[in-house]
């Protein structure tokens, strides 16, 4: 696929709203990108729900609008490289069994899902290929292989709907990302949803709260100059909290993802997108 | 990983500052969500407190709390009401009783509790067993704030 220019932005500013997040409107080749909806009916104690990109500053709302300016297409090309690239005992590379990574459209809508009875990010798909059926080694979870390899994938979904299932065989783990959401932990002894549900909009000393939710993973950080992953911007709420935290690709963060990307429902995929 | 020196005048400042008549954070005696009497058994320092309020690793008050007294400081965040006037909305001992665990004023409040050391869930390692502030923060803190009255 093409993955040059094909994108041409506009930072839309709607003047005088009265919300805590900003009005800007977000559209990719002329067609918009949906940055706010109404709830999943899931979600008792907000009705609208709205991207992160809403809430950061016009500087860094516009390195997104553009992908030639967006810090984090050099990952995706490496991401394109790396698809190619032969590793491994086989002697094969992502590229000799899937023909095309747009066949991938789709994927990060509906990820994390239940497999064999346990749940499955895309950084565990990716490593199931690359020590079952390339005899490479797993790469590791946060690191910026993987992370090139999911805003690769992931881009192939930008627009599309998120969409996760959250019932049947998926219930026990959703149920246990929700409660963790609400858990207070650390010694500042406070919850996800204290500072994403009940203070989304405020700022919190500089920086401006939005609801965490993770249509735009992995996402380019100003801060450190790279791509973050879903679990690894969880850590480091909960180091900012003075928690431990638990382990990226463990169990407790995969429930967590699952719920969150269901508190995304209707916002659209985003990645790779660009924060503070 | 960890600055092992660093941690050790860590643990030396602490010391000096912890003293073994200060009330320990689960024998604070709160009624109705106040506190009394001083945890240090004296009065707090101002000057002092109004630093551990803007400081990020101490107070970080400053993070939730606008205060018009702390103009040369950028980012004040929004979570909870401006400090501004705030002696004369509570007395010393509500003031005290909010500093040391606001839960116990404000239910279910996000504000953290800053002379509490126990009941936490997953605390990090530095952090396990030790509250926020010390007794004697906790009072500077105090005295700072029993000095922003409305003009
Ligand atoms: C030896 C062939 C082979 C190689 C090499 C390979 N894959 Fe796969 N991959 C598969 C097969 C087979 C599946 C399962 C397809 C299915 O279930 O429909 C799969 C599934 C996937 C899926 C999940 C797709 C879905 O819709 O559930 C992803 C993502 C993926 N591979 C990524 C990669 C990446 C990235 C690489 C290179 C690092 C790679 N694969 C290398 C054969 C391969
Ligand atoms: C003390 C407040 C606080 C708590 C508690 C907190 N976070 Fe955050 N979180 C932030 C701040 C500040 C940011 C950066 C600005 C923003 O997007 O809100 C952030 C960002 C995020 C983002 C990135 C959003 C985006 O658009 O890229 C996610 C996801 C996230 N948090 C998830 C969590 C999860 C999961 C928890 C619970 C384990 C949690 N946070 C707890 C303050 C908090
Ligand atoms: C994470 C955010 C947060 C932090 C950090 C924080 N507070 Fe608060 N504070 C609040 C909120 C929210 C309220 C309102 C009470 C409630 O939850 O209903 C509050 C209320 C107060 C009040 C009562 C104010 C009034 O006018 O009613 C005082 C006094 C106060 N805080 C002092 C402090 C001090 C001193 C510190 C630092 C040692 C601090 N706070 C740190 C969030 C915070």
């Amino acid at each position: 696929m093409n993955l040059k220019p094909w994108i041409a932005i506009a930072a839309i500013s709607l003047s005088g709203a009265a919300f805590a997040q900003d009005s800007s409107s977000l559209s990719v080749e002329g067609e918009a990108l949906l940055t706010e909806t109404a709830a999943p009916e899931h979600m008792e104690n907000v009705d609208t729900i709205y991207s992160g990109w809403r809430f950061r500053s016009g500087e860094t709302q516009a390195l997104q609008t553009d992908d030639f300016d967006n810090p984090a297409m050099i990952f995706v090309d490496k991401g394109i490289d790396l698809w190619a690239k032969v590793d491994g005992t086989e002697g094969k590379s992502c590229s000799s069994c899937h023909e095309d990574v747009a066949d991938f459209a789709g994927l990060r809508t509906t990820l994390p899902r239940v497999e064999d009875a346990g749940l499955v990010t895309m950084e565990n798909l990716v490593n199931e290929c690359r020590t079952e059926r390339m005899g490479a080694e797993a790469w590791k979870y946060s690191k910026g292989n993987m992370t090139a390899m999911t805003a690769l994938i992931g881009l192939q979904s930008r627009g599309m709907a998120m969409n996760v299932a959250i019932d049947g065989d998926a219930a026990p783990f959703w149920e246990k990302g929700k409660e963790l959401y609400y858990t207070r932990v650390g010694q500042l002894d406070m919850s996800c949803s204290n500072c994403h549900e009940d203070n989304y909009g405020t700022m919190i000393r500089a920086d401006h709260l939005s609801q965490g939710q993770i249509n735009g993973f992995p996402t380019y950080r100003l801060k450190n100059a790279k791509l973050n992953s879903i679990h690894g911007r969880f850590k480091g709420c909960m180091k900012n909290i003075r928690a431990t935290p638990f382990a990226e690709g463990g169990e407790e963060f995969k429930a967590l993802e699952l719920y969150l990307a269901s508190r995304g429902e209707g916002l659209v995929v985003e990645t790779p997108s660009v924060r503070n | 990983m960890k600055n092992v020196l660093g941690a050790a005048i860590f643990a030396a400042l602490i010391a000096t500052t912890a003293s073994a008549e200060d009330v320990k954070p689960m024998e604070v005696a709160f009624v109705d969500g106040t506190v009394e009497v001083s945890l240090t058994g004296k009065a707090g320092d101002a000057a002092e407190g109004r630093k551990v309020f803007a400081n990020r690793k101490q107070g970080n008050c400053l993070a939730c709390h606008t205060n018009a007294d702390l103009s040369e400081e950028s980012f004040h965040g929004e979570v909870g009401p401006p400090m501004d006037g705030v002696a004369g909305r509570w007395s010393e001992a509500e003031l005290r009783g909010i500093v040391t665990n606001s839960k116990m004023m404000f239910e279910g409040t996000i504000m953290p509790a800053f002379y509490k050391d126990t009941g936490y869930t997953r605390p990090l390692d530095d952090f396990a067993g030790k509250s926020i502030l010390t007794a004697q923060q906790v009072e500077d803190v105090v005295a700072y704030l029993m000095t922003l009255k409305e003009e």
